[in-house]
């Protein structure tokens, strides 16, 4: 049996009628389209799913669950600005914590990094990411969070402290220790997209500055960077996004507390780690409904950060010849 | 034939509880019950609820295997809310929770749930205070004091009176609490409210409070860690977990003004000293009598007064049957106490009382 070659396969495309050719093509079309359509539906029925779950609360409290900052199951008070600050503020500091170290690991490993080093280092990066959410949380329970307490938490309080941001006793249990655990957890998606992103960049972007005189750092900050500022607005809002919904590391770290503080050595609680500490024992419907809103409340917080992160991309697209990455 | 058999056992198992207590050595071979389970193949049960017992339910299920083949037993510790959802959407043969079901709960199951206290636990007072040696003492006073957090620091007057030549530091006190909704909470704030008025105005007693200084940990290994990794904290954690893992734990003052410590002999001590009501649904927090130690409690295993499936129900009353006599041997050295005898007296007729379509399970005694 000899092989087919070209010859033999043009003569099986010419063979097929029109109705086979356009059959094939139509399965394949109605069989992608049918996956395309399944995350939609995945992602409207949760939608749906929640909003029905969340009724009881929506109806009874209104605005008033993005307004009240009571949360108590006993006398069935529930309000959701605890939850929403410590969401949205453990995200931010983390990523404040993580945004430089992740862009220096990210253009070591791109622009200056010996060849053997880039394997070997990028390969560690990434098995942060391999590593379960609950180890680190243990691990913040043990280490991080005694570490905090003792070594760092002093420091700060001695240079920092008028800003009330750093002020009080800390059991190392705190909304600080939760955005330092949810840094750590966010370095690799931020580093080891923003690298390849980077390493995306025309080498010929380099080499003309390079020629033109500029230094490394001036290479990569005047002609790299802003060939790829989109691509790195997208690696942090990645990151971003695993911040915002993370649970249970966070949940072990941060103390769990329903208030709302300025200073980030007192206990907070995220929307994420309320569901997570809650919803098994939920005490009745309208406690379950409460829980089910910040469910809610997650998504939509996700959606608009996702949102405003397209439309920022959008703004930052740059002339005509400096496509983004 | 078959009924002969369970009539013989019975009687003897009956007999047996009087002298020995609800431990009864040697039924456990032979003149099973559940042995003679219908001939036609094994019965599969399914159970849910309660995290608390699960490590006596696992035991109980293994050794109930062992006893008694053909009966395989399946129990998932979701939590009690979760064992009483199941429980009232059939989904599950029998259900289990720590705290007694509230009306309303029942209120909505299809049919008449029946609780069966199958064992008991006491939730303790754990602390990290590396200089003090002596095992600390605190009063139902200290104790709301400091959750309310009235009570800032451990050489508080209070507490030094309360502890009479033991050296207390000046650090300031940090409170560790579940912050997950759990049965242990809502043992640890019943006695709060039980105690302190103005917790129970202020707060009030639950799975989840607001409680009003202090951190959180996720689980009693959460808690747990907070009071192990910072000196001056003090925490609520199960008597097992805290006995587990070497932590010291305080002596509390009971009702009677006693200083007791938690263990099998005054648990079962606060559950005597209570009234048990017909549907044994009560609290035995901040019980009556001298050796009673105050934060205790049952915890229930929930199934319908008349189940759908005879045999499955058969093997349900059965295996509870065993559980309370047999199987609370088990209940001490995984640091659960036993049932009081009185309180399995009622329970035997209770569970005679169960019926699948309206037959009696157990023969009538």
């Amino acid at each position: 049996m000899k092989r087919p070659d070209a010859h033999d396969t043009e003569v099986a495309i010419r063979r097929r009628s029109s109705l086979d050719v356009n059959l094939g093509d139509r399965t394949f079309r109605l069989v992608t389209a049918a996956f395309a359509a399944g995350a939609v539906v995945i992602l409207a029925s949760i939608v749906v799913q929640l909003f029905q779950g969340a009724w009881p609360s929506i109806a009874r409290f209104g605005a008033g669950f993005l307004t009240s900052s009571d949360w108590d199951p006993v006398h069935d008070k529930y309000g959701a600005v605890p939850f929403l600050y410590g969401t949205v503020m453990s995200s931010l500091v983390a990523l404040m914590i993580t945004v430089p170290i992740a862009f220096g690991v990210a253009i070591f490993l791109s622009e200056l990094a010996p060849p053997w080093i880039r394997g070997p280092l990028g390969f560690m990066v990434e098995l942060l990411a391999a590593i379960p959410s609950v180890v680190y949380g243990l691990w913040g329970i043990f280490v991080l969070a005694p570490f905090m307490r003792s070594d760092v938490d002093p420091i700060l309080r001695t240079l920092f402290g008028w800003t009330g941001f750093f002020s009080g006793p800390t059991n190392g249990h705190d909304m600080l220790t939760g955005a330092v655990i949810l840094s750590i957890m966010i370095l690799p998606t931020i580093a080891s997209i923003s690298r390849d992103v980077l390493r995306a960049a025309p080498p010929t972007l380099r080499e003309g500055a390079l020629a033109l005189g500029a230094t490394r750092w001036e290479a990569v900050r005047t002609a790299v960077l802003p060939y790829v500022r989109s691509g790195l607005v997208g690696a942090v809002l990645l990151g971003l996004g695993r911040a915002l919904g993370e649970t249970m590391a966070i949940t072990m770290v941060i103390g769990n507390s329903d208030r709302a503080h300025q200073s980030l050595f007192q206990g907070a609680q995220t929307m994420a780690s309320k569901i997570a500490n809650e919803y098994a024992e939920a005490s009745n419907d309208l406690h379950l409904a409460a829980l089910t809103e910040i469910g809610l409340l997650l998504l939509a917080v996700t959606l608009l950060f996702n949102l405003a992160a397209r439309i920022l991309v959008w703004k930052m697209r740059g002339p005509v010849g400096q496509r983004p990455v | 034939m078959r009924k002969l058999l369970l009539v013989a056992f019975l009687v003897a198992a009956c007999g047996k509880s009087k002298d020995s207590g609800p431990v009864n050595k040697d039924n456990g071979s032979g003149s099973q019950p559940a042995s003679d389970t219908p001939k036609t193949g094994s019965v599969d049960l399914t159970g849910a609820g309660a995290t608390f017992p699960a490590p006596l339910y696992a035991k109980w299920i293994a050794e109930y295997a062992k006893a008694t083949p053909g009966v395989a037993i399946n129990y998932q510790s979701i939590g009690s809310g979760g064992g009483i959802k199941q429980i009232t959407e059939k989904t599950v043969d029998f259900g289990a929770s720590d705290a007694p079901m509230k009306d309303e709960e029942l209120a909505k199951a299809p049919g008449t749930l029946v609780h069966f206290p199958t064992t008991l636990g006491a939730v303790v007072l754990a602390y990290n205070l590396p200089d003090v040696k002596d095992q600390l003492k605190l009063t139902p006073d200290i104790v709301a004091g400091i959750f309310l957090g009235d009570i800032k620091t451990w050489n508080d007057k209070k507490i030094a009176d309360a502890n009479p030549g033991v050296k207390l530091p000046g650090d300031a006190i940090s409170v560790a609490y579940r912050s997950d909704g759990s049965g242990t909470t809502a043992v640890f704030t019943s006695y709060l409210s039980a105690i302190s008025p103005a917790w129970k105005d202020k707060v009030g007693a639950g799975k989840s409070v607001s409680f009003p200084v202090g951190s959180g940990g996720k689980g009693n290994e959460g808690v747990a860690g907070l009071i192990k990794t910072t000196p001056g904290t003090i925490g609520y954690v199960e008597i097992a977990y805290a006995k587990q893992t070497n932590q010291p734990y305080a002596l509390l003052a009971n009702k009677a003004g006693k200083f007791v410590a938690p263990s099998a002999d005054s648990i079962s001590a606060a559950a005597a000293g209570v009234t048990m009501p017909d549907d044994f649904r009560v609290s035995i927090v901040n019980a009556e009598g001298d050796g009673a130690y105050p934060i205790a409690s049952f915890t229930y295993l929930l199934v319908y007064q008349d189940m759908d499936d005879p045999v499955k129900g058969k093997a349900v009353a059965q295996f509870i049957w065993w559980a309370l006599h047999d199987g609370q041997k088990f209940c001490a050295p995984l640091d659960y106490a036993p049932v009081p005898d009185a309180v399995i007296k009622r329970e035997e007729a209770k569970l005679r009382s169960l019926t699948a379509k309206g037959q009696p399970l157990l023969p009538a005694s």
